[in-house]
Order: C-alpha cells, then structure tokens, then sequence
C-alpha cells in the first residue's frame, strides 16, 4: 500500500468509525423514552457486558480456548460472591493469571 | 485519595474507571508494536489510534492491511467492527444529556469501557462520572501507551504477563455482576454466553458482542411487560430478594436507586 493509500485508509476509517459513535449518540430521545425501550436497553446492557467477558476471558482471536484467564475468572467470581471490591476482584484476576503464566500454564 | 468526590457511589464510579482505564489503556502497548510490524508506521499508527479509537476496530484495520489486503476491505473490516458503537452511543447518550462540542467528544470516547462503566453505575450522576473518568482515562492511557509500544516495540514485554487480558474480563464481570439478579437478567445472560461462543470461531472479532446484543433486544421486545407466573427459580442462580422477579422491568437507574434490597446488595461491593 502507497503512503497515500495508507493515510486515505486510516483517515477514511477513522471517520467512518467516528460517524458510527456520533450515530448513537444522535438517535432521537423520544424513542428512547418507552417503557419498553427501557427494558431492552437494561436487557442489552447484560448481553453486551456478559458477552465482553466471554470474548476477553475465552476468545484468542477466532479461537476458543481455555488458558490462565479461565481460573483468573473463577477467582473474580468467587471474590465477587464475597462481595469483594471492584479493584480487588480486578487485581486478583490480574495476579491469578500472572502467576499461572509464570509457572508456565497458560 | 482527597481528590475523589465524597459520595460513595461517585467514588466507585471513579475507582472502576480508572481500573479499567489502567488495564485497557497498558495493552496499548501491543497494538502499538503490532501496527508498526505490520509496516503501518508511526504517523498513522498515532492517527489511528487517536482519530479513530476504538481497539476492535483498529486490530482489525492493522491485520488487513499487514496482510495485504486492500484499503476497500480495511476500511470495511473497521467500520463494521465499530458498529457496536452505535448501539453503545444510543444507550449512553441519555445518561450523559450533553451538547454542542461535549456530545462530539463524549462520542469520540464511547466505547466497549466507557459504555460497560457507565451503565453499571445506580444513578445518572454516577453514570456520568464512570464514563468520562473511563472514556478519557482510557483515551489518554491507551494512545500514551500505543506510542510507547511504537517506539518500543516487543521490548517492553507482553501484557498477558501481567494478567491484563484476565484482568479486563473480571472488570466486564464485576460490572454485570449487580445486574444478574432478576431471572429475565441470567436468561439473557446464559443466552448471551451461547450466542458468543457459538460465533467466535465464525466471525470476525466485535461481531458476537452484537449478536449478543441482538437477542437480547428479541428478549426484551417478546417479553411480557409484567410476569404475572414466575417461574422456578434456576439451579445455582443467586438467591432472589423480594421484588426482584419485577427488577428487570424497570429502568435500570431506577432499578437501583429505588430498591432498597438492590442498594443492600450493592454497597458491600464497593
């Protein structure tokens, strides 16, 4: 790819990537003033995180695969249902799957 | 700590973010190295991350063209990867109630963080709070970090070492975690694990966050407005207060704010 092309790709996208964001943003309030809007964004709100922490705890890439970060969840989970602070639950995930690559797992 | 505002909500709202923004913001690092290998350069590799800020779909923009693929299909590749910030944009946008030149930037940092932080938060107030704090923490950490990562390369190491990968999915997780109580709440969820994990190997990366959110709004729209049977409650799912069984059919700020047994459940967690 040219140098042009490069920048033309980068600045292109990155608009388009921009008009996308400022899209939501823009949606008119008064579709979102139902009661029935309501319940779907509460409903969207647990599809997106639960998905987030499938494709950030299971995902390498297109691959599945179970590796350091499945127990660093499980210790997170646990840590939670002790009602563990939001900063431990993360720094203890953080520790679990930092150890276990460092004895050479995962 | 005296910088942080009193209210101990606010100070949640403030701590999650900046977790986030930490965690997010070092595996800017890896793209960093990773764009300028695939021979994108330094310059575009600031403009990217700057202008365009949204990791899915910088990853994704980067592979292409490190594969010789063509501007049409890079561009491609980023732009649907960013429609999931349309959707955030739609839900974050009433919470935030800005114009002018804040509505531009608050779209400029919607993203998967600042959108998971905010939505997490009881009230709108504290909704703002956790996404600007995470929106520009991450903004300002992850492009710090992309340059670093650019000039630096692979020398600073991998940020699974550290266990950040593991740590942004306990952050995802911890932010659900309140909201999981109503039964309507663990079926999307367990729908949502499903739909994921079925199209992680078939699509490309940022696409089954949207099918997730997608059947999510199939649920909510087919769903009564009221349970009036309430079914039994599931195998190892976390034990129902009173009320909860209607939680999921009020708004979400009202959900936590108004309910006595859900500000019970939740201060323990900060």
């Amino acid at each position: 790819m040219t140098t042009a092309a490069l920048w033309t790709t980068v600045l292109v996208a990155s608009l388009a990537c921009f008009a996308l964001k400022l899209g939501g943003h823009l949606v008119p309030r008064s579709w979102l003033a139902s009661e029935r809007v309501s319940r779907v964004t509460t409903l969207v709100t647990v599809a997106l995180l639960v998905s987030l922490v499938v494709v950030q705890g299971f995902a390498d890439g297109r691959t599945l695969v179970v590796d350091a970060r499945v127990p660093a969840l499980a210790v997170a989970a646990l840590a939670l249902a002790l009602r563990a602070p939001f900063i431990l639950v993360v720094v203890l995930a953080a520790a679990t799957a930092a150890g276990l690559r460092a004895l050479g797992w995962g | 700590m005296k910088v942080l505002p009193t209210d101990p909500a606010a100070r949640a709202a403030v701590r999650q973010g900046v977790s986030v923004s930490v965690a997010t913001g070092l595996y800017g690092i890896s793209f960093g190295a990773l764009s300028v290998a695939a021979g994108v350069g330094l310059g575009p590799t600031m403009a990217l991350s700057l202008l365009m800020f949204s990791g899915g779909s910088q990853f994704a923009l980067v592979g292409v063209i490190g594969a010789a693929g063509t501007p049409v299909a890079a561009i491609a590749t980023a732009t649907l990867l960013g429609l999931r910030n349309t959707l955030y944009g739609a839900v974050v946008s009433p919470l935030l109630q800005v114009r002018g030149w804040r509505r531009l930037a608050a779209a400029q940092v919607t993203i998967d963080e600042s959108t998971a932080v905010a939505v997490a938060q009881p009230d709108h107030a504290t909704s703002r709070i956790g996404f600007w704090v995470t929106g520009i923490g991450v903004y300002v950490l992850w492009n710090a970090f992309v340059l670093l990562g650019a000039l630096a390369g692979d020398a600073l190491g991998d940020p699974r070492a550290w266990g950040l990968d593991a740590a942004a999915a306990a952050a995802f997780l911890a932010l659900v975690w309140p909201r999981l109580a109503p039964r309507r709440a663990q079926l999307v969820a367990g729908l949502a694990v499903v739909a994921t994990t079925a199209l992680i190997p078939f699509v490309p990366p940022g696409i089954p966050v949207l099918a997730a959110a997608a059947v999510a709004i199939v649920v909510g729209l087919v769903a009564p407005a009221a349970p009036t049977s309430v079914a039994p409650q599931a195998d190892g799912a976390p034990s129902a207060v009173p009320g909860d069984a209607f939680a999921d059919d009020v708004p979400a700020d009202e959900a936590s704010t108004d309910s006595p047994e859900n500000e019970t459940d939740r201060e323990p967690a900060r």
